[in-house]
């Protein structure tokens, strides 16, 4: 799950690492009370969107005076941002987050993630901030330091140490560099995160570490226990299907073909994206149904599916497990009849009783494509989709 | 011969008693599982499914003396239920349950380690010696003794790797679902050495997924200490970069751990992929007739 930045921001205060004096707004009117609590004579207003790329594409402006902070949340509120990181749609704006101006004198690069291959927590650090890092990654791999790292490690201030020195941070700001490791990681454990970005981490006019952008993703499996992040869930920021499954439990992400697709498990569900792929269809989604396709979880599938206008037909992939086939195509035909869908449904199940589910399928009185090979059930769906 | 499991395990479960616990352990014993016994804190001194329930693993391992456990715990107290059953003395845990909190994995994966216990999982299928030890929730019926290794990130898709070896007839030596989280217990390194060292098996079958580096560092592996032949199969091939397709797993991002970079790097080692789903038996067919 991600954060906006100024929810980000509101983390960072909490562990102590230096943040700009600011506030957020919903509303165009509290723009101007916003700046003049904040004081001084410029500041930054930025729209909060769950992507990168903001600066470029319009959503962050310097400003000095409060009255354009209020055109710039009048110009923003309600609209949608697009950047290169969206997708053509843009990200709806419902907050604008209203800064205190920094001098800035160089940008740097911070950023942690859990490192599957050392599986440790792992600091990536570059004297090249405020850029795109990838870039950096490939052009000059010299000037990034991974440096794994454990939680209430004894060595932790000299790994900080270490990421310091490629950094290029003077012994002051090192000084300032090694707790606000140690208080990161305390954050990234403590709140359950699997990344955090700060790109750019910048050295302000006065020679001091500061944290400009704030980037937060929260481990969805840990949410259970971090009640006050759920409570940070903006459903604004994503697909409306896509929410809409994850509250039914389903895993959905929509794509761009015309091949609904209902699956269980993920990896069969992307196997059979491949497969539609392979004979020359286009897949309209990714769908995984779960280990238990009971009649109305698949009609709730069915809803989310046929919600997308581009889908011309479904195909339905069920290896039948722990549940049997037979009661699986009786959950599908009953998910049919009461959706009422007015595509092609091809279905393949495979395992537990397949035959019998089959027949089932075969003698009910809709419009079902039974089809047992996943290839032919793939060719089919194809097939009926041009 | 086999890995991991075989005739002579002795199985506990925890969370005996939950919904999911009973469940599969009913399908377990079915399939002829040595199940000895399961743990449920405050149901200890009960009997389930004929089989004694324990308020501790500690009690279990006193009492019925088990050689591994299956986890069916909510994921929110399987860390607790991995170190306990770690402690305990058990050295090989098979965690079922999928939603760990990944920074939970890290501190068990450390200890695991340290300790010297195998983990599998979390978010598996689990382990089959088919004909011998289901210590999982895979379906039974559709296994074959035989002598096919398979290991998986997924579970349905392991499925079809085994229904296929089943259908042309090869079977398999044993299956194992090593989970799609980014922080599992075992790796597929782990088990192809496993397999390397099991005399019945003869070709070993690596279903892969997008994301993360794996099948890469597997593929590494192979080159240089598997002398069977090596079929894989990565799925994920179609599916579009920094998008999360419900495996913590299946995430492609900044452009590493995609399909394409996958299945380049296992053909240069030597790796035989399957281009298909659906051609991963005739793949295997192939390889065999020419090997």
């Amino acid at each position: 799950m991600n954060l906006h930045e100024y929810q980000g921001k509101l983390l960072f205060a909490e562990y102590n690492l230096p943040v700009s004096k600011g506030k957020v707004i919903f509303d165009a009117k509290n723009a101007v009370d916003a700046c003049n609590e904040i004081g001084g004579t410029k500041w930054v207003v930025k729209a909060q969107v769950h992507a990168g790329g903001r600066g470029k594409a319009g959503g962050v402006e310097l400003i000095d005076s409060p009255e354009e902070a209020e055109a710039f949340a009048k110009r923003w509120l309600g609209k949608k941002l697009v950047t290169y990181q969206t997708d053509k749609e843009g990200q709806l704006v419902n907050s604008i987050l209203i800064e205190e101006c920094t001098n800035i004198s160089k940008e740097l690069y911070l950023s942690a993630v859990i490192d599957r291959d050392s599986q440790k927590i792992v600091f990536i650090g570059s004297s090249e901030g405020g850029v795109n890092i990838e870039e950096v990654a490939t052009n000059s791999p010299e000037k990034i330091i991974y440096q794994a790292v454990e939680f209430k490690d004894k060595s932790l201030p000299d790994h900080a140490k270490n990421i310091a020195n490629v950094l290029k941070l003077n012994d002051e700001q090192t000084n300032q560099f090694i707790p606000m490791i140690d208080n990161l990681l305390r954050l990234f454990v403590e709140k359950d995160l699997s990344l955090l970005e700060i790109n750019p981490l910048v050295i302000n006019s006065s020679g001091d570490l500061h944290c400009l952008d704030a980037k937060v993703n929260i481990d969805s499996n840990a949410l259970f226990r971090q009640p006050e992040l759920l409570e940070m869930h903006d459903e604004t920021q994503e697909d409306p299907r896509e929410a809409e499954a994850a509250k039914n439990d389903l895993s959905y992400v929509s794509l761009d073909g015309n091949i609904g697709c209902m699956v269980n498990g993920a990896g069969l569900a992307m196997g059979t994206m491949d497969t539609i792929k392979f004979f020359g269809g286009n897949p309209a989604n990714f769908l995984d149904v779960g280990g238990t396709a009971t009649q109305e979880r698949v009609a709730k599938a069915f809803k989310i599916i046929l919600k997308d206008p581009n889908v011309k037909v479904v195909l339905v992939n069920i290896f039948g497990g722990i549940v049997r086939c037979d009661v699986i195509a009786k959950g599908i035909i009953a998910a049919i009849k009461e959706v009422d869908i007015k595509v092609p449904v091809v279905v393949r199940l495979e395992g537990n009783n397949a035959d019998v589910g089959a027949k089932i399928l075969s003698k009910a009185n809709i419009k079902i494509e039974s089809i047992n090979s996943l290839s032919d059930a793939a060719k089919k769906a194809v097939e009926l989709a041009k | 011969m086999s890995i991991l499991v075989n005739k002579e395990t002795r199985l506990i479960v925890q969370g005996f008693t939950g919904s999911q616990g009973t469940l599969h352990s009913e399908q377990s014993i079915e399939y002829g599982t040595n199940i000895v016994g399961g743990v449920t804190p405050g149901k200890g001194g009960k009997e389930h499914l004929g089989k004694p329930v324990f308020n501790s693993v500690k009690e279990a391992v006193d009492k019925v003396e088990p050689n591994a456990s299956i986890i069916f715990v909510p994921a929110r107290f399987c860390k607790d239920s991995i170190m306990e059953a770690a402690e305990a003395g058990i050295k090989l845990i098979i965690c079922i349950t999928e939603g760990v909190p990944t920074i939970d994995m890290l501190d068990v994966k450390k200890y695991v380690d340290n300790v010297g216990v195998r983990l599998i999982g979390p978010n598996c299928p689990g382990v089959i010696t088919p004909g011998e030890a289901k210590l999982g929730i895979m379906p039974g019926n559709i296994h074959l003794p035989g002598s096919i290794g398979i290991i998986s990130r997924s579970g349905t898709l392991t499925y079809e790797a085994v229904k296929q070896t089943t259908d042309l007839g090869f079977g398999q030596s044993s299956c194992v679902g090593i989970g799609g989280d980014p922080i599992p217990g075992s790796s597929f390194i782990d088990m192809l050495k496993l397999f390397e060292e099991d005399t019945q098996t003869e070709a070993i079958v690596m279903v892969g997924e997008i994301g993360g580096t794996a099948e890469e560092a597997a593929a590494e592996y192979i080159k240089d200490n598997i002398s069977k032949p090596v079929i894989s199969y990565i799925a994920g091939q179609t599916a579009p970069a920094g998008k999360r397709m419900g495996h913590a797993g299946a995430i492609i991002a900044g452009g590493k751990g995609t399909a394409a970079d996958k299945i380049s790097k296992l053909k240069e080692c030597g790796v035989h992929v399957a281009d298909n789903l659906v051609e991963i038996g005739n793949k295997v067919a192939e390889v065999l007739k020419t090997n």
